[in-house]
């Protein structure tokens, strides 16, 4: 029995339309039209109990509607969804009493309160037992290192400071399921690593089972072992991470440095990428063409002074799949 | 009493969160006197012209007490809705509240009850204390804020504040449910605003508009506001019609919450948080 399931999940949103200039707001008085947008056309998919799950997708593709119609927020239009056997929009209160939300972009801690109060009157809002908020409390703080920050008013934190906050307030009633909806979206390096280890250990040893969304694809490699693409409404692609990124990447990059200008390769199943005087950016397909065999063949009839092998970088992938579903944001 | 904890939390929290604003509490007092001392002049002059003072239905003393009354408990008038949920659906924090487990109308009400009480208790208690105790000791009884008429007015008087609050914070909410749902409160506040000064009697106190108006002001809810408990203070409502006073305030509370909360449920189900 799944943990989350979602089956033909749509939701349509009506937009009222206006003519441009103030003759089209006046007549927009009395007269308006609207238009039907699609978020989400027909989503799909189910999670088991402890599994960390990444959804990307283009900007407007649907990712946060889903995460909020999964949380109880926004009720689907169409399509049914139980998480832990229930109805989020129907049943609510129950609902969202067993999961935690964190939206990278708000805040749910109170901007003039120290962050300890936030927390005391979370875990009220929450009713937990006090002796059970004390340990979970303390758990969070140590694992987030937030002792320092505890006694500061929430305006006056960093975003990654207040991002490791808001994560810990999220965790405060001990939810099984944990929805972070880019909660890495403006951090530098190193709020970013630590938010990815607070959620990997989270999800190890307490077994929390998490929904991530992020533009980031490094949050993706170091956490979510299966991907669900979405794109236009609908999902592209639900797969381990490594097929993912094996079935759309399947090709590597050989950069050559010359000793003269680069010159002109014609290999088969080898392609120009980029040139930059001497410097020259090959992508070669490993099925056609063996990396040593190329490397040999370049070396044999060229001087070079530097060479290696390398990956596309993980965007690059990410962005030719959303071009190959016609996904890009519209 | 664990069903309670995240309401009564929460309203302490908002409660104490409105304390701290001291500069907005001595700024708002000090309009307050501004416009209480004109008003008090212009009853004066009013109940000073001939024959007006033997026809008024109240002295110009108790003009005055209830002026003193309707200044220091001006922010327990429902003129805007609250401005924390108004910045929440601007800016689709909303979302976040619906995330809360517990009633969304319940919620609501209580951050509007702390919002405006917390605003209310300083500056009333300033107001008492420049025009109820300085004003007779320095030699300006004649225009000071009068004690209240007896034991039994007092009495009745504390337990009829109770209910504007309670009243106040219903028409607060459905003010509230209002820019929930177009999204901004300029509409509506400019809209409410206006006739909740007229109809609460905070402009002109109500026994004072003419003959005829009198029964359709006392039975529509914004005279529980500020009329009804202000006139059983200084024993102008008394009796039966003190009793039926602290009834509609009542039945207006039972209409209004419930309208409210219907209209919530309704406005939640269509909703749509903005961004992200």
């Amino acid at each position: 029995m799944p943990q989350i399931l979602v089956e033909g999940l749509a939701k349509t949103y009506r937009v009222a339309e206006r003519e441009p200039g103030a003759w089209g707001a006046v007549t927009g008085l009395f007269h308006r039209r609207w238009r039907t947008i699609e978020a989400l056309k027909g989503v799909g998919f189910s999670m088991e109990r402890g599994e960390l799950v990444g959804l990307i997708g283009p900007n407007g593709a649907g990712k946060s509607t889903t995460i909020k119609i999964l949380s109880g927020i926004l009720r689907p239009s169409a399509g049914r969804c139980e998480v832990d056997g229930l109805v989020p929009w129907l049943q609510r209160v129950q609902h969202v009493a067993r999961i935690g939300v964190v939206f990278g972009q708000r805040t749910q801690l109170w901007w003039d309160l120290p962050v300890i109060e936030g927390f005391d009157l979370l875990a009220a809002i929450y009713r937990v037992p006090p002796a059970q908020y004390r340990a979970t409390r303390d758990q969070m703080v140590g694992l987030m290192r937030l002792e320092k920050l505890l006694d500061q008013p929430v305006r006056q934190l960093s975003l990654g400071q207040r991002m490791r906050c808001e994560i810990a307030a999220a965790m405060l009633h001990d939810p099984s399921i944990l929805f972070l909806d880019e909660p890495t979206i403006g951090l530098d390096a190193p709020s970013k690593l630590a938010v990815r280890d607070f959620v990997s250990t989270l999800n190890r040893e307490r077994g929390v089972t998490v929904i991530l969304t992020t533009h980031d694809m490094h949050d993706i490699e170091a956490l979510a072992r299966r991907v669900i693409v979405i794109g236009n409404g609908t999902i592209l692609a639900d797969s381990p991470y490594e097929a993912l990124r094996a079935g759309v990447l399947a090709e590597r990059r050989l950069c050559v440095d010359f000793a003269e200008d680069a010159p002109v390769i014609d290999i088969p199943g080898v392609e120009e990428r980029a040139r930059d005087g001497r410097a020259l950016e090959l992508a070669f397909d490993p099925a056609i063409i063996a990396a040593p065999t190329l490397i040999a063949r370049i070396t044999a009839d060229h001087a070079v002074e530097d060479i290696h092998v390398d990956e596309p970088a993980i965007e690059e992938v990410i962005t030719r799949f959303y071009q190959l579903h016609g996904a890009e944001e519209a | 009493m664990n069903a309670l904890r995240p309401y009564l939390a929460t309203f302490s929290a908002r409660f104490q969160l409105m304390l701290q604003y001291r500069a907005a509490a001595l700024a708002g007092f000090a309009t307050q006197c501004w416009w209480g001392g004109i008003k008090v002049m212009i009853y004066a002059a009013f109940f000073g012209a001939a024959g007006a003072a033997a026809h008024a239905p109240i002295s110009l003393s108790q003009t005055i007490t209830y002026t003193w009354l309707a200044q220091g408990f001006l922010s327990l008038n429902p003129w805007t809705g609250d401005p924390d949920v108004a910045a929440k659906v601007r800016t689709g924090a909303v979302g976040y509240d619906r995330l809360r487990p517990v009633d969304a109308y319940g919620w609501w009400y209580v951050n509007a009850a702390a919002w405006m009480t917390a605003r209310a208790a300083p500056r009333s208690a300033m107001m008492f204390a420049l025009t109820g105790i300085i004003f007779p000791i320095v030699g300006l009884g004649a225009w000071a804020w009068a004690p209240p008429a007896g034991v039994a007015a007092a009495l009745l008087f504390s337990l009829s504040m109770i209910l504007v609050v309670l009243l106040s914070s219903a028409i607060v909410m459905l003010i509230n449910i209002c820019v929930a749902a177009t999204l901004t409160d300029r509409g509506v506040n400019n809209l409410v605003a206006p006739v909740a000064i007229l109809l609460t009697g905070n402009l002109i106190p109500l026994p004072l508009f003419p003959d005829w108006a009198r029964t359709a002001l006392f039975i529509q809810p914004f005279a529980g506001v500020v009329d009804i408990p202000f006139r059983i203070y200084f024993g102008q409502l008394t009796g039966t019609m003190a009793l039926a006073g602290v009834g509609l305030q009542v039945f207006w509370i039972l209409v209004l919450g419930g309208l409210g909360r219907l209209w919530l449920g309704r406005v939640m189900d269509r909703l749509q948080v903005q961004g992200g």
